[in-house]
């Protein structure tokens, strides 16, 4: 829902960032407002994933120009716990598996962690669970993954499916889900959609990332961004998603060699 | 510094028990002797078998080498350059705890172990030694009323002569290896427990020893016997104050457990493991072993490996009994320059005889970090069965973790299986942790204690939590 006078919640300008000695992003703006949903698209290895692990502030990424406030404050000076104790949630791609550490432990430790950034108490382990099992339904997940370490021997829809227990858990501000659609049945799908239609609201925002329709025809996108070579190329409403779908990226790689030819025709 | 800090930069946490204890301490002139195993005897006023077991000791170990065959370095011990008795100045063994220097009583309060009858662990009897001797220990009549001992090996001696004759080397002798044999000759004290026919000890029983002076070798020797039918859980702990010289410490411990008996032994180590450049520290040469010596009798070694610059370990089991078991559970954590070879020798005598082992070493900094084990199965021991499970977890790229596991079996019967792993907390699960709300140090705790899980569960319930924070607090580093 586009508000023009909703708080900005994240604002991304000229954003570029490294890993080792290779540029990735090269200059993203993004300015995200409270109920909005942005669905970000674009080829593989276009940096849409490098994007989602910056604002989240992974290590191995470093931001060598431009800057991202959040509700304000200055996101890239926070420590990665202290991104996500104040709301900002990413959904990863490709969640990792933490052998030995409990899901349910893992959850609740996480859980409290984001209370204690909202200011509210922390959970016992039996309010906890309650919370829990309620939370679970929004993804009917069995009960049972929570026994299990976290992560370890799921597959990769049940992965996904916890990626959004946990936003559920966490009651994100800015959540950013990467490629949380990829790997889903056709019924998990549905589930996983439906879970993030029924987190977001008025006063939180959704960053998607996706390369299916499928998803935007479930999670209406209010703005749908082209992202290449570590740039956004081009931004649009609802129907420039339907516009990739129809044609492929090639018309964008078309539009990124005018840009870069741009300043030569300047000179 | 911020979180971009890898896993790597991860520092231990100043130790916490490194303290000294200002205290009058009566000690003999540096160095060993034939004279000097005497003159220790002498000063505990012991019985002449001892003092031949001592002496017969001393003279196998004038033969004997130091082992080399573990990956350790270290130079070598100059054994003159050692006080082999030291005590806190105070005339006998004091009958009620009023008496005893509350210097001491305060030291041990500061070290988590309040002996007091008012302040004392509700639960748990503790023997408490200092420096080579044992200066209190509690509960004695509550265990007394159920037949069970629980003293210092030196009282034992005094008051149970008969039993400590009867099973004293008779598990590690005299001469089974270089340490075990100067332990034998130079012991000083130890604690001794006794499990009559039938009796389950109604509590827990703790020693803790602490090592004060700077230039005394620490000897204890515990020996444990439970008769038919009894059991008993036992925790050792050990911390000592820092020096930047190295302390040897060379343990021997006994345990004798006869037909459907039980003996529980868990350890949480942590003397002091030197700086982070490896200045200082405890060399840890110890000898544990049990005899499973019954039929259907059980013994359980589990250790918290958390201290020393070096760790020279291999808690044992001999399964003689038919239908005996034997269990090794053992976490041990290297940090900066921290050497660890540690593990279990299971030998399987008697016909199906079971063991499990399950090691998981952690090993950061510079430090290394070897398992080695043996698993015996003689041809006797029809139906025996073994289950090895061996876990390396690295963290930084700098650490090593070596396993060597030796199998020798005399019984083509017998199963065998061995399981290994090794692991490396890598930046993407930290990550991961830390992008939902976990600082980056409880993140790699939870990861740590997550690996421990199956060895922690074994430890009595005191002091599974106590050894939780212990590794965290070992790892914990000035990230921030
Ligand atoms: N840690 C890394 N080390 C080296 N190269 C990296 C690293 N992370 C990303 N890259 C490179 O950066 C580029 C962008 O990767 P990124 O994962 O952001 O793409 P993406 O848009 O998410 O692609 P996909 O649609 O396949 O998920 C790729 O060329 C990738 O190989
Ligand atoms: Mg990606």
């Amino acid at each position: 829902m586009i508000r023009p006078d909703a708080p900005v919640l994240l604002e991304i300008r000229d954003l570029q960032a490294r890993v080792e000695d290779q540029p990735i992003l090269k200059g993203v703006s993004l300015t995200i407002r409270a109920g909005e949903i942005h669905a970000v698209m674009g080829r593989n290895g276009s940096g849409k994933s490098t994007l989602s692990k910056v604002l989240a502030g992974h290590p191995a990424y470093t931001v060598t120009g431009g800057s991202v406030h959040y509700r304000g404050e200055d996101l890239l000076a926070l420590e990665p716990e202290q991104r996500a104790r104040l709301g900002l949630f990413l959904g990863f791609q490709y969640p990792v598996e933490i052998p030995g550490v409990s899901n349910l432990e893992f959850l609740r430790v996480a859980t409290n962690a984001r209370r204690s950034g909202k200011g509210e108490e922390e959970l016992d382990t039996f309010a906890f669970e309650d919370l829990v099992k309620e939370r679970l339904q929004v993804v009917q997940m069995d009960p049972a993954f929570l026994e299990r370490s976290v992560n370890e021997g799921f597959s990769g829809g049940e992965k996904k499916r916890n990626e959004i227990l946990q936003m559920a858990l966490l009651d994100p501000l800015v959540a950013v889900l990467d490629e949380t659609d990829s790997g889903l049945d056709i019924d998990a799908l549905r589930i996983v959609a439906g879970g993030v239609n029924h987190l977001a609201g008025p006063d939180n925002a959704t960053l998607l990332i996706t390369h299916y329709q499928r998803l935007l025809d479930v999670i209406t996108p209010d703005y749908v961004h082209v992202m290449a070579a570590g740039r956004i190329l081009r931004t649009g409403g609802k129907e420039l998603a339907l516009e990739l779908e129809e044609r492929g990226y090639d018309w964008v790689d078309a539009e990124l060699a005018a840009t870069e030819r741009a300043p030569a025709e300047v000179v | 510094m911020t979180s971009t800090a890898t896993v790597g930069d991860l520092v231990s946490q100043p130790y916490k028990y490194g303290f000294i204890t200002d205290i009058e301490t009566e000690k003999i002139a540096k160095g060993l002797s034939e004279d000097v195993v005497r003159l220790i005897s002498a000063k505990k006023k012991e019985p002449a078998f001892l003092l031949d077991f001592r002496l017969r000791a001393y003279r196998q170990w004038l033969q004997m080498e130091e082992p080399d065959w573990a990956s350790l370095g270290h130079p070598p011990i100059d054994y003159q350059e050692i006080i082999y008795y030291a005590a806190p100045k105070q005339q006998e063994k004091k009958a009620s705890l009023d008496e005893v220097d509350p210097k001491l009583l305060e030291t041990f309060d500061k070290l988590g172990i309040p002996l007091s009858e008012q302040k004392r662990l509700s639960n748990v009897a503790v023997d408490a030694v200092f420096d080579s001797v044992s200066i209190a220990t509690t509960y004695r009549e509550k265990l007394a009323e159920s037949g069970v001992i629980f003293c210092s090996i030196s009282e034992a001696v005094k008051d149970h002569a008969d039993l400590v004759e009867k099973y004293l080397g008779t598990v590690v002798p005299g001469n089974d290896n270089y340490f075990a044999a100067l332990n034998s000759a130079v012991f000083s004290d130890g604690s001794f427990v006794f499990i009559p026919k039938g009796v389950a000890c109604p509590m827990e029983l703790s020693t803790y020893f602490r090592i004060n002076s700077g230039d005394t070798g620490q000897f204890e020797r515990t020996l444990i016997v439970a008769e038919e039918g009894a059991s008993v859980s036992y925790l050792e702990g050990c911390t000592a104050p820092m020096f930047d010289t190295n302390q040897l410490h060379a343990a021997v411990v006994e345990l004798v457990v006869l037909d459907d008996a039980s003996i529980k032994y868990s350890t949480v180590q942590n003397w002091y493991a030197g700086d982070e450049n490896g200045k200082g520290g405890i060399y840890n040469f110890v000898t544990k072993r049990g005899q499973c010596r019954g039929d259907r009798s059980h013994i359980s070694w589990t250790q918290v490996e958390t201290g020393s610059a070096i760790t020279w370990k291999y808690p044992s089991c001999v399964l003689q009994g038919a239908d005996s078991v034997g269990e090794f559970y053992s976490v041990a954590l290297t940090n900066n320059r921290q050497q660890a070879d540690t593990g279990t020798k299971m030998i399987h005598v008697g016909p199906r005889t079971r063991s499990t082992i399950v090691s998981k070493g952690i090993s950061a900094g510079h430090s290394s970090n070897s398992y080695r084990g043996l698993v015996q199965i003689g041809p006797k021991a029809v139906g025996a069965r073994n289950y090895s499970q061996c876990d390396s977890m690295l963290i930084g790229d700098q650490a090593a973790a070596n396993t060597y596991p030796y199998i020798r079996s005399q019984q083509p019967d017998a199963s065998i299986e061995h399981e290994a792993s090794t692991c490396r907390i890598s930046a993407d699960q930290l990550f991961y942790l830390q992008s939902r709300g976990i600082a980056f140090e409880e993140a790699v705790s939870m990861m740590v204690s997550g690996f421990c899980r199956d060895v922690f569960n074994q430890l009595p319930m005191e002091f599974a939590a106590e050894a939780d924070k212990l590794l965290a607090l070992k790892l914990e580093g000035s990230v921030g």
